[in-house]
């Protein structure tokens, strides 16, 4: 202890303050003040563009979620778009069939009932020619058969006999 | 006699040229040699009144510059050290005469008689001594260096967009170390803010300088009490100033103990205050003192050994010593900014009780 006292040098110590304290104020202007605000601004701009790029991130999430949703509503859409007209064809096809149906069934009964009374019609003229043919032909029968009266006798004796059988 | 020279020149370069290569042996005194290496450390330890880089003894040579003394007796007084022909002779100033003993000038009559008490104690007149010494060349050389390294710094942020480039950039992580790691933790985030200058200042010129001191320069001013002590005082003086009510509370009426408790705690607390700042300033002295001291002796070991062994031995201890000294330079720096920080952080600590 009583050697550092004897080595202190009182002028060393009084430059040592000076020289030290002045060096204190000027690196403060010119060296730690402009150092530390140029290091802060710096951590600060890279701390703001970490959270933009977070918030960039998070937007593009959300505008992707939107994509998707967007994208699934349009899907839905046409598939509902899709099925409606699958129906509306199934629903078409079935009308047209079953008014088809009805419609040939029309035509056929029509059909049917005009072959009916066409077939009514050529039986009745048929039949009318049957019986005008037979009648012409019994009265040339019967004309040559009456022509002597024993003919015509036993034709009468025959009709009888035919009436009693009926 | 050759062999002196080369320990000088040796010496004085430090580490760098220590190698065995001890040419001119003699059959001389080894008491001798010890006691020259004794005084060259003692010597290099002190500050001095010229910047001598290597002397050679027998030739009475000395190879440095003179630096200026400045002296307040009865009247500023201002010569050339170099009237003191390296402490050999008595320079005569306007009418007074002085003379350099053990590193201090003393007033003397006009032959240099200089008289001791029984302690060894020189009992002539001392002047107010205000020379620009060796140790505050020194300090000045490293305020420069450490004003156009840091401007340049700064300046290079600006020109480059907040990027630094050049040499400055080598010291930005240790500015962010001293901010992140020093600063913040032990003061917190709100008010490290005006305290930085100091600590960065302080690290860097402790560091710097510690450095210096392990150049072939042959300063040592981080080893030197009055240097030390100014900064210590500093601290002292910015801690207690910037004090907050809490932290005078907790020295004066500590909380939460029984109130005898609080008349024991007090004038412990009030030592500390003292003591704090001198165990710093003790810590960094004799840090560097011994480091000096350390390597010093073991070179000088090679002039003691005088074999073949001694000088690659020396060598080697000296080397690795020399690469630990590094460590401790950045170290004592380290530790003084550290707990400038943690007194700081203590005297503005809000009550959190």
């Amino acid at each position: 202890m009583e050697k550092l006292i004897n080595d202190f040098s009182f002028g060393l110590f009084f430059w040592q303050i000076i020289i030290f304290v002045g060096l204190i104020f000027l690196l403060k202007k010119y060296a730690w003040g402009p150092i530390l605000k140029a290091v802060n601004d710096r951590e600060e701009g890279i701390k703001n563009a970490l959270q933009s790029a977070e918030e960039a991130k998070k937007e593009m999430q959300n505008l992707q979620a939107d994509n998707e949703r967007i994208l699934n509503e349009a899907r839905a859409e046409r598939d509902g778009m899709l099925k409606e007209a699958r129906q509306l064809k199934e629903s078409m096809i079935a009308d047209a069939k079953a008014e088809a149906q009805t419609e040939a069934d029309k035509i056929v009964a029509q059909a049917q009932a005009t072959i009916d009374s066409e077939k009514k019609a050529a039986i009745a003229d048929l039949k009318s020619h049957v019986a005008e043919l037979s009648v012409e032909i019994a009265e040339k029968v019967v004309r040559k058969e009456l022509a002597d009266k024993d003919k015509q006798l036993e034709l009468v004796d025959a009709m009888l006999g035919d009436v009693t059988l009926n | 006699m050759q062999k002196r020279t080369i320990l000088k020149t040796f010496i004085a370069l430090v580490l760098i040229f220590s190698s065995g290569n001890l040419s001119a042996k003699e059959e001389s005194e080894g008491e001798d040699t010890k006691t020259v290496i004794k005084e060259f450390i003692d010597h290099h330890l002190q500050d001095s009144y010229d910047f001598t880089f290597f002397s050679d003894k027998e030739a009475g040579k000395h190879y440095g510059f003179p630096l200026p003394v400045i002296l307040w007796d009865n009247g500023l007084k201002v010569f050339s050290s170099s009237k003191f022909h390296h402490g050999k002779t008595v320079a005569e100033v306007g009418g007074s005469y002085y003379k350099i003993d053990h590193g201090k000038i003393y007033k003397t009559d006009a032959s240099g008689v200089i008289t001791y008490d029984e302690d060894h104690h020189a009992t002539n007149a001392k002047p107010l001594d205000f020379s620009i010494t060796k140790n505050v060349v020194t300090i000045l050389l490293v305020c420069i260096l450490m004003f156009l390294l840091f401007a340049g710094l700064a300046k290079s942020y600006k020109k480059n967009n907040g990027m630094p480039t050049g040499l400055g950039r080598l010291m930005e992580p240790l500015v962010l170390f001293i901010r992140d790691d020093i600063a913040i933790p032990n003061i917190g985030e709100k008010k490290y803010k005006k305290f930085m200058s100091f600590l960065l200042t302080i690290f860097f010129f402790i560091w710097f300088l510690n450095l210096l001191g392990m150049t072939p320069l042959g300063v040592n001013v981080t080893g030197n009490i009055a240097v030390t002590f100014a900064l210590a005082l500093l601290v002292f003086l910015i801690t207690n100033l910037s004090a907050n009510k809490n932290y005078w509370g907790h020295i004066f009426w500590m909380p939460g103990v029984p109130v005898f408790m609080k008349f024991i705690l007090a004038p412990i607390e009030l030592l500390g205050i003292f003591i704090k700042p001198f165990s710093l300033m003790i810590r960094l002295y004799a840090n560097m003192t011994a480091g000096h001291v350390v390597i010093m002796s073991i070179i000088g070991l090679i002039f003691l050994f005088k074999s073949w062994i001694g000088g690659p031995l020396s060598f080697g201890l000296a080397f690795v010593l020399s690469i630990l000294e590094l460590l401790v330079a950045a170290l004592q720096a380290y530790i003084f900014t550290m707990l400038a920080a943690l007194y700081f952080g203590m005297a503005n600590e809000e009550a959190h009780h």
